[in-house]
């Protein structure tokens, strides 16, 4: 049998066995605006986020291959996360001592704007409490998926993937 | 138990009506079944085995594997999942084998009306939608049946977004393919429809293929056509396991159609064998329907789905137990209990390594398998393929079986995806067109397209395995792929 890749076995990925197959965006880069990071390290028949780029910015020259971001080119406009079927593209800013994470969130309740979140890392530990800037209803999205960005502590910026929200 | 409130779906029960489980009234909305109802009111002990009078509930919940039948009206062996509610209706637990009442008049055969098209579709899941879509362009008058009361097939409980390419519906999820797919049927005056509607025999009649159904458990309808499209799907596989008959013990698509197309919570705590796509998607929809997932087991020592399917219910705190598998349930009359263990490198449990879990679900989502009851009945030679899920219909690259007429599709012909049956359908409806001489030669190049897409589908590490035991397949027909 093949080796199987550590998160095959796990169900989650490592920024460094991430960033071991794609290129991390550079720290100017994520200064700059936000920038989409897919966590699609496998080779899966699916090309929504490739079709949906505005900017040409996702190389993949068919759809088996993995997506992988010209991040020169990405404009940080979320296209490709409210359209991924997978629900793997996150787009990060860094401002500050903050990074700003946008996310699919398909669940209810869906936070509110300004309100405050639950932060869980990619194996759903709560790791911190972070600010909700700006929450897109589902119907307002091109992928019929609600998302959401939130504020987080900049350490923090490659581990936070959900939030929850604590209902009174 | 049923939902409220859902991020993706909402649910619109029809009016209120009373139907009455051994005597006592329970509620239940127009256009459910009485499995769902029942399940709704609490209710999972369905019927009790023949042999050891042991408690059975709903295993598939899409007609095809029995668990569920109970005595309706009466009426023995219904089965209660796919069968609708009607006001006032009486149903008891049936106990083992039952004898119909001596005043029950059973139709006769030799009244049955008949329905008569170009082609008959069995089936309105992707495939067969796509199929009767298709052939139905092509100039052919289409008749398509379906034993559940509603198309779709098993897109009515997706409510994930699809993978592949915009054009193939990537992007869309399930249930809202599914209302375009019957959009667009229902649109066409040259198909009609008839839901609850069984397929159950195929005969030949001279130059006619004639396909014997059943609607409503009591009206036989003659079906005649010159091909036939068997779209039939699959069926849920089961696992050796002690107590595995338990109530509360469910197909992972079961589950989906409880929550997604019912609105009915399947229970408040679940835990899921296998890690596979259904396995992985299941575990987030429950989530979705606000139903906590203890783990998800999974014999092999990595996840079979996707990736991207793995990650999204980790982040939400679901733990994946690679190399582990299910030794038992316990409860008495339902499920209260799991208990699983961790697996050697020979796939035996590791004493002392066991964990119970409380829950009272446990999800079966250990694959499926093509249900060709049909086609092996009507005589197409069938061949054992691993990669295509198990017994299949040997076909060749217009879905063509070796009875001349008889074409296959979908999940019926190997396991595979929504996708590729969507376009199997088109290559079989388009096909079937052209054998009968009803579409001209320039219909073979929307074939030739799909047949296109399909390679690119499965050019991939996962679409390879398929495509393989697609060569062995038309090996036997001297194809090539």
């Amino acid at each position: 049998m093949p080796e199987v890749p550590p998160y095959l076995q796990r169900g989650y990925i490592t920024p460094e066995e991430l960033f071991s197959i794609i290129p991390k965006p550079s720290e100017e880069r994520l200064r700059q605006r936000p920038v989409a990071v897919p966590e699609c390290p496998q080779e899966i028949p699916c090309a929504p986020c490739r079709e949906v780029c505005p900017t040409k910015a996702i190389r993949m020259p068919t759809p088996n291959d993995i997506p992988v971001v010209d991040y020169e080119r990405c404009i940080g406009c979320s296209l490709c996360v409210q359209v991924c079927p997978g629900l793997a593209f996150f787009m990060i800013q860094y401002v500050g001592d903050r990074a700003r994470i946008t996310m699919p969130h398909e669940l209810l309740p869906l936070p509110e704007r300004g309100g405050e979140v639950v932060l869980l890392n990619r194996i759903g530990e709560p790791v911190g409490r972070g600010k909700v800037l700006t929450v897109v209803p589902r119907e307002k999205t091109k992928g019929d998926t609600p998302i959401i960005t939130v504020e987080v502590p900049i350490e923090l910026a490659w581990d936070v993937r959900a939030v929850k929200v604590v209902r009174e | 138990m049923r939902l409220k409130e859902h991020p993706i779906l909402h649910f619109k029960r029809g009016r209120e009506l009373t139907i009455y489980f051994e005597g006592k009234p329970i509620k239940a909305y127009e256009g459910e079944t009485i499995a769902m109802a029942l399940h709704a009111a609490g209710i999972r002990v369905l019927n009790h085995s023949p042999n050891k009078n042991r408690p059975r509930g709903l295993f598939c919940a899409i007609g095809k594997c029995s668990s569920c039948i109970m005595v309706v009206n009466g009426i023995p062996n219904v089965r209660t999942c796919i069968t609708l509610v009607e006001d006032g209706m009486r149903i008891e637990r049936q106990s083992g084998r039952a004898r119909l009442p001596i005043k029950a008049k059973p139709p006769e055969f030799r009244d049955a009306k008949v329905v008569r098209a170009d082609i008959v579709v069995v089936g309105g899941g992707p495939a067969g939608l796509m199929a009767a879509i298709n052939a139905s362009d092509a100039g052919a008058s289409v008749v398509l049946i379906d034993e559940n009361p509603m198309l779709g097939g098993q897109l009515v409980k997706q409510t994930h977004k699809f993978f592949g390419k915009r054009e193939q519906f990537a992007g869309v999820r399930g249930v809202e393919i599914a209302k375009i797919l019957e959009e667009e049927v229902r649109k066409r005056e040259n198909v009609e429809v008839f839901l609850e509607t069984s397929a159950v025999g195929i005969f030949h009649d001279g130059n006619e293929k004639l396909v014997l159904g059943v609607r409503k458990n009591r009206e036989p309808i003659e079906f005649r056509g010159r091909a036939v499209i068997v779209a039939t799907g699959a069926m849920e596989k089961m696992i050796p396991f002690e107590n595995n008959d338990l109530p509360g013990i469910y197909g992972a698509g079961a589950i989906q159609t409880l929550m997604n197309t019912y609105g009915v919570k399947p229970g408040e705590r679940v835990l899921i064998v296998g890690a596979g796509n259904v396995g992985l998607i299941l575990a987030y929809q429950l989530i979705q329907a606000g139903v906590e997932v203890k783990a998800i087991v999974e014999a092999m020592p990595k996840i079979g789905g996707y990736f991207v399917h793995a990650a999204k219910v980790r982040r939400l705190g679901v733990p994946i137990l690679t190399r582990h598998t299910i030794l038992r349930a316990e409860g008495k009359e339902t499920v209260e209990r799991a208990v699983v263990a961790k697996l050697d490198d020979n796939w035996r449990p590791i004493p002392g390594t066991e964990k119970v879990f409380d829950v009272d679900v446990i999800a079966l989502a250990v694959g499926l398998r093509p249900s060709i009851e049909l086609l092996q009945q009507v005589g197409c030679q069938i061949k054992f393929i691993r990669e295509l899920g198990g017994h299949v219909a040997v076909r060749d690259e217009w879905m063509e079986t070796t009875v001349r007429g008889i074409f296959v599709a979908g999940d019926s012909a190997g396991i595979e995806e929504a996708t590729t049956a969507m376009l199997e359908g088109k290559i079989a409806g388009t096909a079937a067109a052209l054998r009968l001489g009803i579409a001209d030669e320039s219909w073979v190049k929307e074939i030739e397209r799909a047949q296109r897409d399909l390679e690119e589908f499965r050019s991939g590490p996962f679409g390879r395995r398929v495509a393989e035991g697609i060569r062995k397949l038309l090996s036997e027909v001297g194809g090539n792929a």
